[in-house]
């Protein structure tokens, strides 16, 4: 089920019929407040989110959802600026498409990150203090459950999938993300930022998820 | 002369040469006339004065007509050497009459006058006087008093006056052309720098203001270009604003109208013929729409200053790689990547480059197209006609088609020009030309 937060009542309908048409359940909202309560009632799969709102914007309501749930969210910006893009990731989106958007992006990102990260028979990793469990698709800190959103598992499951190995951002923006061209490599940092946050005892230090200058990422506790 | 004085320099400098020139001579011309008239004429008072006032004293005791005995005691008592004459008779001592010009003997005879002639005829000037003696009652006695003395003191004196004056002269020459070239650079140096900033303004660069120093004609004019660029650049600002507003305004309708092109899509072939071809029509143009809309926001960041940098060490063959990969041009472009070509850039707008200039060569350009890293260098070339000459200047122009006859191509007609402004916010360029074989090359030159 998806939840469309969006102000202008076409671009509702149109998203919307769009949607449905691919099959989703299609919940909508025109505010920010109206989205976070509808977020609370129907927990929807993903979330697609305006960030030009009246009341509170975008990047608040982003926020205040992050607190609830680990939904995914995409950012609809209306100006695609930089500086739209970089608060909307730090605010917490796991990807954004730029409006006027054509259905078709729109739909394979949703689709990208809906897609459940299929569980291995693989054996529980252990990497230092950090236990990656591919089958039961959870991940342990100090023996505590960490809470992942979709995105940042994913990302955490591809790192750690062949450590020591340096993989390019754009190797994790189509295995993370499945964008089938060159996508914005700070929806990686971003999120790598989100992860570091959660998995690393001190996130500016970080022991598992290292930054390759020039080249990308690579996991490997040390 | 004409050309040698069409710049303002030479004309001042000239102009105050001469001016000096005149001015120094004037004066010491004129100061030279009346200095000479004096000394000269202080040097005969002082030689003449005396002599025609023993004249005078004498003239009660000689008896005349005189004999020679009186006339050589006259000639002794006179200060100074002088020759006196009477008739035939002709003192003794005194310079030799010889010397005397004929006009002044002949006109001493009737005068009853001191007469005097200044000459230059010998090395030396010299003055010559000649005294009548008078009887009291006022007639001439034909006794006359001849006396020659040199002006070479005086006119020596003169001398080195008029070359005092001369040295002035030519040590202020000098000066005037110091004054001149300090006077020209005060004036040209603003006209100079107004020139470089009106050339500024005129390719483009509206934010030119010159330095406005001082209060004189010059700084009222680097007011006036101020003002007139601050005024070009707000209509320009305003224009471009508006551009990013209708652009801006342009989004929402077309996000909810391009939301609905796959379904128009997708039930087309149920539609009655007519109405099929409406859906499919609204639905293509919607998205070309799309893209336009969308490159003249991002044009329009540019043109706001709203774009940023994200600068970071990146691997440029593997980005460049990445950037084909991604758009299935891999097996269509024949890529010359070495290793090892780090550089410091904005890897997503270098995508964009890449993706623009390649997406150009294949599209305008004939197979096979050629692209080559080379250390801060990226160049993109194809086989196919090149570019029309007369083309190359605007060819990263908003809008600009080579081809006119092409009605509407299939871009934007953005792309080239995004391409250049990416470049231009690194800090590099893109130069487009045609290869001596033929086809065009783009080369992207990146300070990385």
């Amino acid at each position: 089920m998806v939840l469309l937060v969006e102000d202008d009542p076409s671009v509702r309908e149109g998203l919307g019929l769009a949607l449905r048409r691919q099959g989703h359940d299609v919940r909508a909202a025109g505010t920010g407040e109206e989205g976070v309560e509808k977020l609370r009632e129907s927990r929807p799969d993903i979330v697609v989110l305006d960030i030009m709102l009246p009341g509170i914007d975008g990047f608040e309501t982003c926020r205040r959802m992050r607190t609830q749930a680990e939904v995914p969210i995409i950012m609809l910006t209306a100006r695609g600026d930089d500086f739209d893009v970089v608060a909307g990731l730090e605010a917490g989106a796991d990807d954004y498409v730029v409006k006027p958007v054509e259905p078709r992006v729109l739909e394979a990102r949703i689709r990208a990150v809906l897609r459940r990260t299929v569980s291995e028979p693989s054996s529980v990793e252990r990497h230092g203090s950090l236990v990656i469990d591919r089958a039961g698709l959870q991940v342990l800190k100090d023996e505590a459950k960490v809470g992942l959103t979709p995105t940042e598992l994913k990302l955490l499951l591809e790192l750690s999938r062949t450590p020591g190995r340096v993989l390019t951002r754009q190797q994790i923006l189509e295995a993370v993300w499945e964008h089938d061209y060159l996508g914005d490599s700070r929806l990686v940092d971003a999120c790598v930022q989100r992860l570091r946050a959660k998995i690393e005892d001190v996130p500016s230090e970080p022991r598992y998820v290292h930054t390759v200058r020039g080249f990308g990422y690579r996991f490997g506790p040390r | 002369m004409r050309s040698v004085l069409r710049g303002l320099r030479p004309r001042l400098m000239a102009a105050f040469l001469l001016l000096t020139l005149l001015g120094a001579v004037a004066a010491a011309g004129a100061s030279y006339a009346t200095a000479r008239n004096l000394l000269l004429e202080d040097a005969q008072d002082g030689f003449m004065n005396p002599l025609v006032e023993d004249v005078r004293n004498y003239a009660p005791r000689l008896t005349v007509p005189p004999a020679q005995q009186d006339i050589d005691e006259f000639a002794s008592y006179l200060r100074g050497a002088a020759t006196v004459i009477s008739g035939e008779l002709r003192s003794r001592t005194g310079p030799d009459l010889g010397i005397v010009p004929a006009d002044m003997r002949e006109s001493l005879k009737s005068s009853k006058t001191v007469i005097w002639q200044r000459r230059t005829d010998r090395p030396e000037p010299y003055v010559v006087i000649g005294i009548p003696l008078v009887h009291a009652d006022g007639n001439t006695t034909g006794v006359e008093v001849w006396a020659v003395s040199s002006l070479g003191a005086p006119q020596r004196a003169i001398d080195s006056f008029s070359t005092a004056a001369w040295v002035g002269v030519s040590l202020v020459l000098p000066l005037a052309l110091g004054l001149a070239l300090f006077t020209a650079r005060g004036v040209l140096r603003p006209v100079r720098r107004l020139g470089a900033a009106a050339r500024a303004l005129g390719s483009g660069r509206l934010d030119t203001r010159v330095d406005v120093r001082g209060s004189d004609e010059l700084s009222d004019l680097a007011r006036t270009f101020n003002q007139a660029a601050e005024q070009l650049e707000a209509t320009q600002a305003a224009s471009r604003r508006f551009v990013a507003d209708v652009s801006h305004e342009l989004r929402t309708p077309l996000t909810a109208m391009s939301a609905v092109t796959a379904v128009l899509d997708e039930d087309a072939d149920t539609l009655p013929p007519d109405t099929a071809v409406a859906a499919r029509l609204v639905s293509t143009e919607t998205r070309k729409l799309t893209r336009l809309v969308n490159d003249l926001m991002e044009i329009s960041r540019f043109d706001e200053g709203g774009n940023l940098l994200e600068l970071d060490e990146w691997d440029i063959s593997t980005a460049v790689r990445d950037s084909l990969a991604a758009r299935g041009w891999t097996s269509s472009v024949d890529a010359t990547l070495p290793d090892g070509v780090m550089g410091r850039v904005d890897r997503r707008r270098l995508d964009v480059i890449v993706a623009n200039l390649v997406g150009n060569a294949l599209k305008h350009g004939g197979a096979p197209v050629r692209l080559v890293v080379r250390p801060g260098v990226i160049e993109v070339s194809d086989h196919g006609p090149g570019i029309p000459p007369d083309a190359l200047p605007h060819i990263f122009d908003r809008f600009y088609k080579a081809d006119t006859a092409r009605s509407r191509s299939e871009g934007s007609g953005l792309g080239l020009a995004i391409a250049w402004e990416n470049a231009r916010l690194h800090g590099g360029t893109i130069e487009a030309a045609n290869a001596p074989s033929g086809g065009a090359v783009f080369t992207l030159r990146l300070p990385w």
